[in-house]
């Protein structure tokens, strides 16, 4: 379980409503005259909104046992730290599907939508939540079938990475989707989850930057600039702080 | 029927860096000024504090504060027998929207063009001979001197607070600063930033090869500066989230930072955000414009009539209003014949990547535009003799920042996921080291902007279409810079290097710069220009396109906006000093 504040059961409400909020956003703001001085008033930010433990928003029970056990291959544990279930990673993709990410909101989706050259970038109408879907839909037929039956997370580890792989490099073509384009979807996401700010449900208790040694949200090195070839000594912090200054239920 | 406001002096499209300029000075004069902003007002406490303006997720990866493509977008192609098809996602280029305009979340990197780069094509004919220049190249000579804009480039530095070191004070050549550059009149109004490690062993290596680094003219600034607008800025912290960011320690130049404090006071100025424009109006000659149209977010239609009409919307939106407007001739690459969108050039930038040797970089600890830089082969600052190409550009450490959803090296053939590729994450990450060159991309016959035949915005006109390839000068170019990078790079000993000179094609999914030049260019001669020396255009005299970087004739081996900055304030004192006693065409 993430750590709840003494705020979560509203977290929820507020969660919605927020996605909802930026789902509009563009459309909501309204047009204005301003004049006469800068027109700052109280109330008006917009911090991320934290993400936090409750059920799943997107993913069906199958679809999230599927993707926390390939998160974990993608980012495995290992004596340097959690992997990519226990950091948070489906969790975090769970919420950025349920959001205006899912959707592709603010993409432009007018038809006509043809193939083209690389150069000229991502031309279906599909979009993340759409893709996940079906990809994950695609994938748990191909390990039916070729596994006797079994769903990916029963699979073993080296199971997993087989199929991984395949999918990865178009060895394995299940049905209907772009096996190599939803893996590269997947990685993607889940390195984002890895790395992000923990407000957003992934790198808990910062495990992405402790690995890596990324002081987060710091935001003043002055001190350390000329400081050459001395490792930061900072552990990091996030937007939200740190979990352990933060109250546990 | 679009409802019709009262009568302004002044309208301008887009309250970005030029926009916000030019409001200053002309509402200073008292001209009664309204500015139209497609996005919404934008302020540091409100859309960037030192709370939360460091999220990589929201600025960097989800583009939180650039331009929508539903809102508006492009086509894009490589050739003319391409079918364009839209950018969907903004990723090669990343346009600005809303108050202040890409000036909120640039990096800040401020340079003049060299003075030969005003006078490239007949330089290049005296130098090297007419015939040695591509015939499909149609760069030409700017209708203004490096000696007429150089007090523009003072006044624009002096805005926005610029920290470097001269390296050429009125003719004198100055020790630590960059020798190639132009006569300044006075020193950077701020002292340079310190260096990181990264920045600090890339001099070193070039210095050991007889090169002469200097630091970036960088507008995020090194200590608190208040500008002759009265507005303060502070000490940039070198917090590693900068381009693609708001700063939140107000430390970096913008329009927010440098002009609005002092613009929002004027009486005489008011802004409509969240109104796109979606014209300029022309009366029945069509030689005179009477105001712009635009629409709310409502869709309601308002029509502000004005008598001077000023596009500052962003390089590739001042074309396409441009073209939507029906002012000028449209281009045709065909026949060669036509102006508007005519000269669309780009950037061409290549880096070289390495894993240094018991080194800790620290590189989050970054600046957007700090850094240490050569320009021994920038422009013509080197003989082309022999070499097959012109153009160049100015190379260096200029790594921007460590953020580990999109800056985690590993080395060659690590896989890219699973225990190995976590193994090489964790042990490369303080030491992998990127050095890059920025470069020159010349303008050529059939690089062009148009109006797409088949995609439209969200209102039902057509999206501009862009055509655009590197060509063998520019790749050829690139390969030689990066070749020169490479040998520096080698004197730093690294554990391993790729160097990844520009290849074409261009690839409109891989950012590379925001510094789209051309389609509205300036020039001497009305069958090859769409404005005159002034910015003003050609065909009605009361519109201008003041400095943003369409009006460019070709793209030089800097970023742009410290140009744009310099034409913002030049086509502002040729309103002031020439057209206000005199309406009408100033050439
Ligand atoms: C990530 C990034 C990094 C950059 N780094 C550098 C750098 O280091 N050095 C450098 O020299 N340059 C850099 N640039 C480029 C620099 O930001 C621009 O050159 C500069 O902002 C251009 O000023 P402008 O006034 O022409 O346009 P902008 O500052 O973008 O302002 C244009 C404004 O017009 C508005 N607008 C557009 N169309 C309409 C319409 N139809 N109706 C109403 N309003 C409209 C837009 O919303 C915007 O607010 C960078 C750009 C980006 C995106
Ligand atoms: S690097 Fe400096 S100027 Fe840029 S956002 Fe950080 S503090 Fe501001």
């Amino acid at each position: 379980m993430m750590h709840g504040s003494r705020l979560s059961p509203l977290s929820r409400r507020s969660l919605l409503i927020s996605t909802a909020a930026l789902l509009v956003a563009g459309t909501a703001a309204r047009a204005r005259t301003i004049t006469q001085g800068m027109p700052w008033e109280p109330g008006t930010a917009s911090p991320p909104l934290q993400v936090r433990a409750g059920p799943w928003m997107f993913f069906t029970p199958d679809e999230a046992a599927t993707v926390e056990a390939a998160v974990d291959r993608l980012i495995p544990p290992d004596e340097s730290g959690p992997g990519g279930k226990d950091a948070g990673c489906a969790v975090y993709i769970d919420r950025q599907l349920a959001g205006p990410y899912g959707v592709g909101a603010g993409l432009y989706l007018h038809p006509p939508f043809m193939p083209g050259a690389a150069s000229q970038g991502y031309q279906s109408p599909d979009m993340p939540a759409v893709r996940y879907r079906a990809g994950l839909a695609a994938i748990a037929d191909y390990v039916k079938s070729s596994f006797a039956g079994k769903s990916f997370h029963d699979l073993a580890a080296a199971d997993q990475d087989k199929v991984l792989s395949g999918l990865e490099t178009g060895a394995i073509k299940p049905k209907g989707i772009n096996g190599a384009g939803f893996f590269a979807l997947l990685l993607q996401n889940t390195q984002e989850g890895f790395f992000a700010d923990p407000v957003y449900g992934g790198n808990r208790d910062m495990a992405g930057w402790k690995m890596v040694g990324f002081p987060g949200a710091r935001y003043d090195y002055r001190d350390w600039v000329e400081r050459h070839n001395e490792k930061y000594p900072l552990p990091p912090v996030s937007i939200m702080g740190r979990s352990d200054w933060t109250v546990k239920e | 029927m679009a409802r019709k406001l009262p009568r302004k002096d002044v309208v301008i499209v887009g309250l970005g860096w030029t926009g916000s300029i030019l409001a200053y000075e002309l509402a200073k004069q008292g001209l009664d000024v309204v500015a139209i902003e497609r996005g919404p007002w934008r302020d540091t406490a409100t859309d960037f504090p030192p709370g939360y303006a460091q999220d990589e997720l929201r600025y960097g990866v989800r583009l939180d504060l650039f331009l929508r493509p539903q809102q508006e977008t492009l086509t894009v192609r490589n050739n003319m027998t391409q079918t364009a098809l839209p950018i969907r996602r903004f990723s090669g280029f990343l346009p600005g929207n809303g108050v202040g305009g890409a000036g909120v979340h640039w990096n800040g990197q401020t340079w003049r063009f060299l003075p030969s780069d005003f006078n490239l094509r007949s330089h290049l004919e005296e130098r090297y001979g007419a015939d040695k220049i591509p015939a499909d190249m149609t760069i030409q000579d700017w209708p203004v001197t490096y000696d007429e804009l150089e007090p523009y480039y003072d006044r624009f530095e002096k805005l926005a607070g610029i920290s470097g070191k001269a390296g050429n004070l009125n003719g004198v050549k100055q020790a630590g600063g960059n020798p190639f550059e132009g006569w300044r009149s006075s020193e950077y109004p701020t002292p340079p930033l310190k260096q990181n490690y990264g920045s600090a062993l890339f001099a070193e290596a070039a210095t050991k090869l007889g090169y002469k680094p200097f630091p970036r003219p960088s507008g995020n600034i090194s200590e608190a500066y208040t500008n002759p607008l009265g507005v303060t800025m502070g000490q940039c912290t070198y917090c590693g989230f900068c381009e693609r960011f708001g700063c939140g320690n107000y430390a970096k130049a913008s329009p927010q930072v440098c002009v609005l404090p002092a613009l929002m006071r004027l009486p005489n100025f008011s802004v409509q955000t969240e109104s796109e424009v979606t014209r300029v109006n022309l009366d029945s000659t069509g030689k005179r414009a009477t105001g712009v149209t635009y629409v709310d977010t409502s869709g309601e239609e308002w029509e502000q009539p004005a008598d001077i009409v000023l596009v500052c919307a962003f390089s590739l939106f001042n074309v396409r209003l441009m073209l939507l407007s029906g002012i000028g001739k449209p281009y045709d690459p065909v026949t060669g014949k036509g102006v508007v969108g005519r000269n669309y050039a780009y950037q061409t930038t290549s880096g070289v990547s390495m894993i240094l040797k018991d080194k800790a970089l620290n590189s989050f600890i970054a600046t957007g535009s700090g850094g240490m830089m050569i320009d021994e082969f920038n422009g013509d600052n080197f003989d082309h003799k022999d070499l097959g190409f012109f153009g160049g550009g100015y190379m260096g450490s200029g790594q921007t920042g460590a953020r580990p959803i999109t800056t985690m090296p590993v080395p060659k053939g690590t896989p890219k996921w699973g225990a190995q590729w976590k193994k090489a994450a964790a042990e490369t990450y303080n030491s992998g080291y990127g050095i890059s060159t920025h470069g020159s991309s010349y303008s050529y016959r059939d690089c062009y902007l148009d109006l797409d035949p088949t995609y439209k915005d969200h209102l039902g006109r057509p999206l501009m279409r862009m055509t655009f390839d590197f060509k063998d000068n520019e790749i050829k170019m690139s390969q030689f810079l990066t070749d020169r990078l490479a040998e520096i790079a080698k004197a730093l000993d690294p554990v391993e290097m790729t160097a990844s000179p520009r290849k074409g094609p261009w690839n409109s999914t891989i950012y590379q710069t925001t510094h789209n030049t051309g389609g509205t260019v300036m020039g001497a001669d009305p069958e090859t220009s769409v404005v005159n020396r002034y910015c003003q255009s050609w065909d009605v005299s009361n519109v201008f396109v003041p400095g943003g970087a369409s009006v460019f004739p070709q793209n030089h081996g800097y970023n742009p906006t410290g140009t744009v900055g310099a034409l913002a304030y030049w086509t502002a004192d040729a309103i002031k000093n020439r057209y206000l006693k005199n309406p009408g065409p100033l050439v």
